[in-house]
């Protein structure tokens, strides 16, 4: 049976050209980046080449904008706490409802623990965002904005470079987690009023555990990680030079495949979710079906759980992901499909196919043979499917 | 993914007994699929002998569910209603070589269906506490409501005693946070009704969830020792002398609908300046028709503001609420 990843926006596939580039900075260029002897000094013109592969790729200003994380849940969280701490007399945040838990879990525990007071703003139908709700919540009051580019489940795509305009008009700083969208999307910080990005080395073809984030410069920044002068002091740490490498030559890879990506990643994406809506009763696209990661299709099937889908689907090679937060131990929807309003219905029976450069149309049609027959085997055993209705001229998906 | 024992893949992938039974003379449903698990078990049922001639079952939910679902089944038929009614959830797991801890409710919603349908077949009614908010504890299958409600009947102002009374908290105990939550909350509606002194009332933090792990691991030491030690330690002064009375008892329909009516009539101020209102049309046993009008009825936040109107009568009731818009056609 042939292996089939159609789970890319969990994490990718290192890229073999990336794992090459790696290489040498675990075994003969092992130096400490910091180091001023010679050992160490090779491998800091190698970081710093990497720093300006990645500020390309963001379009940003200047190559020191950029500090390197372990990941996009550490830079996430040291925007936040940054923003919070750097902007005295403020202490509201402006986030929203489909933030990833990065974002979320910590602007809970702030407001749980009473260091801020945090505004969630709604999503409609599609995944937009409530605009009028956000200008709302904007104020003097406000330290920091932090919203997603573009959501992990859905693929929906959040107007950032707007929002932050928007933002700056009550001088807030305005932090977005760019996770998903970083080489999906083209990117133009320079010029933009977005002061903090993050970003995630695993999401784009290079390893685990290597993250970034975009700090504009004159952004008032306090370290979350504390110690030694790395990163001009703004994240205390051995440089971790092999990951780092790794995500300068993926950025540089991620430049190259763009227009793969916005061309021929999305018309195997498209041609997937066209099939599936054709072949498959009662079941409607998640998100924003215009403004959207090239990837991402994510699919709410009625009637049956999303788990069971995905047992199947293992079972015949093929891996995807649910928004069905029961693969996850709670038997809730997720809280992107619970803010969006998905019937639950359909909410618990989502499934999320984000596809990348590695894909190949084959891999669709593995998926576009096997999805049907699964759902007709699940939806036999749904003791709510022999009342559903199954005219495809009356079924109409959420946001019609 | 979770670690599942081949048994209960085989019993997902080839599901035993699966379909309609189209000479079911017992049906026990339970679940929604607002929990995201149902089931809806088929017995053909001796009426002389009693004796569990056939079973099928339908389920909606994830893959334990239904390797549960199917494993009640093969566990049933062949026993007399007698021998069936004592199956329980951890009869159903053990079947299937053991869920992972975070799935033990799919067994326990086998255990109700299974309950349902014998009382189907007696003519009993049997209350299914699902449908009752979100569920809390996944390990029990402890909805809000049903946590809520022992709360507010029991004064209950611990997470010990919460789990005491309802369960939940008792396995893993990752509902901390929510109990937590929810203690506190309730606890400060007791206190503004004045029925809970301020100083008793639970507040976030006031339990650390280790310790309370560690307490519940102490205590099932203690509940291997012999039974009188056993029942020593159980006698809690907390403890209610009689177990908790049925969800509606002690209310007349008239109260009921006058109750809905207040708890409606206070929260029209908040609809209205939305510029959208709420009419009751009707009521049945604990089901509210209601006719959203104005900006409520166009409004893609509707089913937000069902639910809002849903826990505000939860909470003035005390009991299940179950809100259904419906088009008030007779007017």
């Amino acid at each position: 049976m042939r292996p089939v990843y159609l789970d890319n926006n969990a994490t990718t596939r290192v890229d073999p050209a990336v794992v090459d580039a790696m290489l040498p900075f675990f075994t003969e260029q092992f130096g400490n980046p910091s180091s001023i002897h010679s050992f160490g000094a090779s491998v800091g013109v190698s970081v710093k080449k990497a720093r300006q592969q990645l500020q390309q790729l963001l379009g940003a200003e200047h190559d020191h904008e950029i500090i390197y994380t372990a990941s996009g849940t550490e830079a996430d969280n040291t925007a936040i706490l940054s923003a919070l701490e750097a902007m005295p007399g403020r202490d509201e945040i402006v986030t929203s409802a489909v933030e990833h838990p990065a974002v979320l879990a910590l602007c809970q525990h702030l407001e749980k623990t009473g260091r801020a007071k945090v505004h969630y703003i709604g999503v409609d139908s599609l995944g937009r965002l409530d605009i009028e709700a956000y200008r709302n919540a904007l104020s003097d009051k406000v330290a920091l904005v932090t919203l997603m580019w573009a959501n992990n489940e859905t693929g929906t795509l959040f107007p950032v470079e707007g929002l932050a305009e928007l933002a700056k008009e009550h001088g807030a700083v305005f932090h977005t987690d760019a996770v998903q969208a970083v080489g999906k999307v083209p990117i133009v910080l320079k010029g933009s009023a977005i002061d903090m990005l993050s970003l995630s080395g695993h999401k784009l073809h290079a390893p685990k555990g290597i993250g970034a984030l975009y700090v504009k410069r004159g952004t008032r920044f306090k370290p979350l990680l504390r110690g030694g002068h790395q990163e001009r002091g703004r994240r205390a740490g051995t440089e971790n030079a092999p990951g780092i490498i790794g995500l300068g030559k993926a950025a540089e890879l991620a430049i190259e495949h763009m227009v793969d990506e916005q061309t021929r990643v999305k018309e195997l994406r498209d041609r997937l979710e066209k099939a599936i809506l054709q072949r498959i009763p009662n079941c409607f696209v998640n998100g924003d079906p215009r403004e959207r990661l090239p990837n991402t299709s994510n699919i709410a099937f009625e009637y049956v759980e999303g788990e069971a889908i995905l047992l199947h689907l293992t079972r015949q090679g093929i891996a995807a992901s649910s928004g069905s937060a029961c693969t996850s131990g709670s038997l809730e929807p997720s809280h992107v499909m619970k803010a969006m309003n998905v019937p639950f219905t359909a909410a618990h029976g989502s499934i999320r196919f984000s596809l990348s450069r590695d894909n190949v149309p084959e891999d669709v049609d593995q998926v576009i043979d096997a999805l049907p027959k699964i759902l007709e085997k699940l939806r036999e055993l749904s003791p709510f499917w022999a009342g559903a209705n199954k005219d495809p001229n009356d079924f109409k998906p959420v946001y019609a | 993914m979770w670690d599942y024992t081949d048994k209960v893949k085989d019993y997902f992938f080839n599901p035993k007994n699966a379909g309609v039974l189209g000479e079911a003379n017992a049906v026990g449903e339970v679940g929604a699929i607002s929990c995201g698990d149902a089931l809806k078990l088929m017995m053909k049922v001796d009426p002389e002998t009693e004796v569990i001639q056939d079973a099928k079952f339908q389920t909606f939910g994830c893959g334990s569910a239904i390797a549960s679902s199917s494993a009640l089944t093969e566990l049933i038929i062949g026993k007399t209603l007698e021998e069936a009614v004592s199956i329980t959830n951890q009869d159903i797991a053990d079947f299937l070589g053991g869920l992972p801890p975070e799935k033990m409710h799919c067994s326990v919603m086998g255990y109700e269906a299974l309950q349902a349908a014998i009382a189907n077949f007696r003519g009993e009614e049997w209350h299914d506490d699902h449908d009752e908010g979100a569920l809390v504890c996944k390990c029990f299958g402890v909805d809000e409501g049903v946590i809520e409600r022992a709360i507010r009947m029991n004064k209950l102002t611990s997470i010990e005693q919460v789990t005491d009374y309802t369960k939940a908290g008792g396995g893993c105990l990752t509902c901390f946070d929510k109990l937590e939550d929810l203690l506190a909350k309730v606890n400060g509606e007791l206190v503004a009704e004045g029925l809970i002194a301020e100083h008793a009332a639970y507040r976030i933090g006031g339990s650390d969830a280790a310790e309370l792990k560690a307490k519940a691991k102490a205590k099932k030491e203690t509940e291997k020792a012999p039974v009188r030690e056993v029942a020593a330690a159980a006698t809690s002064p907390i403890a209610p002398s009689s177990p908790l009375p049925p969800p509606s008892a002690g209310m007349t329909n008239l109260k009921k609908i006058r109750l809905i009516e207040e708890a409606i009539e206070e929260l029209r101020p908040y609809l209205k300046k939305d510029g959208g209102d709420c009419e009751l049309i009707d009521v049945d046993g604990n089901n509210v028709m209601v006719n959203l009008k104005g900006a409520c009825m166009a409004c893609q936040m509707a089913s937000v503001t069902i639910s809002g109107i849903q826990e505000r009568l939860i909470a003035k009731l005390g009991i299940p609420i179950r809100i259904i818009p419906v088009k008030n056609h007779a007017h």
